[in-house]
């Protein structure tokens, strides 16, 4: 280890850790959509412009499942409606012009996001955005061609422990945003009501109905600071 | 699965998540939006979390491997560990239960 970093403020190493993980899950998303009976070219195209992991395992569960490619859209995005959210979140941090923005919406995913939120400077919040986004999109999608190739050389990803994996890995997105009273009271309100939800409601509805958590959040500030002030993810 | 639904997927996944970056613009969000758009990551992570530990196939709920392992990566979590590590110990743990038999 060196005393002078050329990357002082962590974004690349922890885009690159970040990334590298979710790498392993394309893998696994890339043997199972081939499993599911998806071509090749067809799962690579499915994680190249779709490019978010839950829409993507969700729509191919579904029909691997069985079900119609009506259901499994409508669930994918489902799923993915909290990027509107997350988007929201991180417009005002972004920098740069239409173009820019066009190809960063492309980027929005929930490790770019967290980790971008995470920064304090508006500077850093953009490159963390950036090389988080682009380090996922290259990795995920190697990752989803290595899988799709490999068939079911990689095993049975529950006997892997990947799907904890997933859960695992948002608990740490999720616990450097916990330092207001606002925030810890919406995460739990959020969780309380998505299990709430998992019994009666489609797919992707808990999810998406764990955002009505914010108006408890909210009553539950009554004034105090809500925005806090964030530091490094790792 | 056909190639349109691959195209409908894609454009509305693009479309959502353009609604921030593009609509939005460069403009600061006024102060009642930016409080609620800095409380939808935590509700949405602690779904993800509860959702993905306990939800099983379908409309059910499910105690399983997962919730071991995701405890166990909590305590990581809270120990200070990397990123990394909190993911390994997370997975590692619901594989070794699932070596042992548990679903």
């Amino acid at each position: 280890m060196s005393t002078r970093s050329p990357d002082p403020s962590g974004i690349v190493r922890e885009a690159v850790v970040v990334a590298t993980a979710v790498g392993l899950f394309g893998a696994s998303f890339g043997v199972l959509a081939v499993a599911a009976g998806l071509p090749v070219l067809m799962v690579c195209v499915l994680s190249l412009t779709v490019f978010a992991g839950g829409a993507q395992f969700a729509v191919v569960g579904v029909i691997a499942a069985g079900g119609s490619p009506v259901a499994g859209v409508a669930s994918g995005l489902l799923l993915n409606a909290r990027y509107a959210a997350f988007g929201l979140a991180i417009a005002p941090r972004l920098r740069g012009g239409f173009l820019r923005r066009a190809l960063a919406a492309q980027l929005v995913i929930d490790e770019s996001c967290a980790l971008a939120i995470a920064r304090e400077d508006d500077d850093e919040a953009d490159r963390a955005f950036w090389w988080t986004g682009a380090a996922v999109f290259v990795l995920w999608n190697l990752g989803t061609l290595i899988g799709a190739l490999a068939g079911s050389a990689l095993g049975d990803p529950k006997a892997l422990g990947l799907d904890a994996a997933f859960p695992a890995g948002f608990l740490a997105l999720l616990a450097p945003l916990l330092r207001t009273r606002a925030a810890r009271v919406t995460a739990l309100s959020g969780a309380a009501i998505a299990v709430a939800l998992v019994p009666v409601a489609p797919p992707g509805v808990p999810v998406l109905a764990s955002v009505l958590g914010v108006i408890a959040g909210m009553a539950a500030s009554s004034g105090s600071a809500v925005v806090p002030a964030p530091e490094e993810v790792t | 699965m056909s190639w349109l639904a691959v195209v409908v997927l894609a454009g509305g996944s693009y479309a959502l998540k353009a609604v921030g970056p593009l609509v939005l613009g460069g403009r600061p969000l006024p102060a009642r939006l930016a409080v609620v758009a800095a409380l939808l990551p935590p509700a949405l992570l602690g779904a993800l979390v509860a959702v993905q530990t306990v939800g099983g196939d379908g409309r059910v709920l499910a105690v399983d491997a997962r919730l071991a392992g995701v405890a166990v990566a909590g305590l990581a979590v809270w120990r200070g560990a990397p990123f990394i590590i909190v993911i390994l110990i997370g997975t590692v743990t619901a594989a070794v239960l699932r070596l042992l038999g548990v679903p």
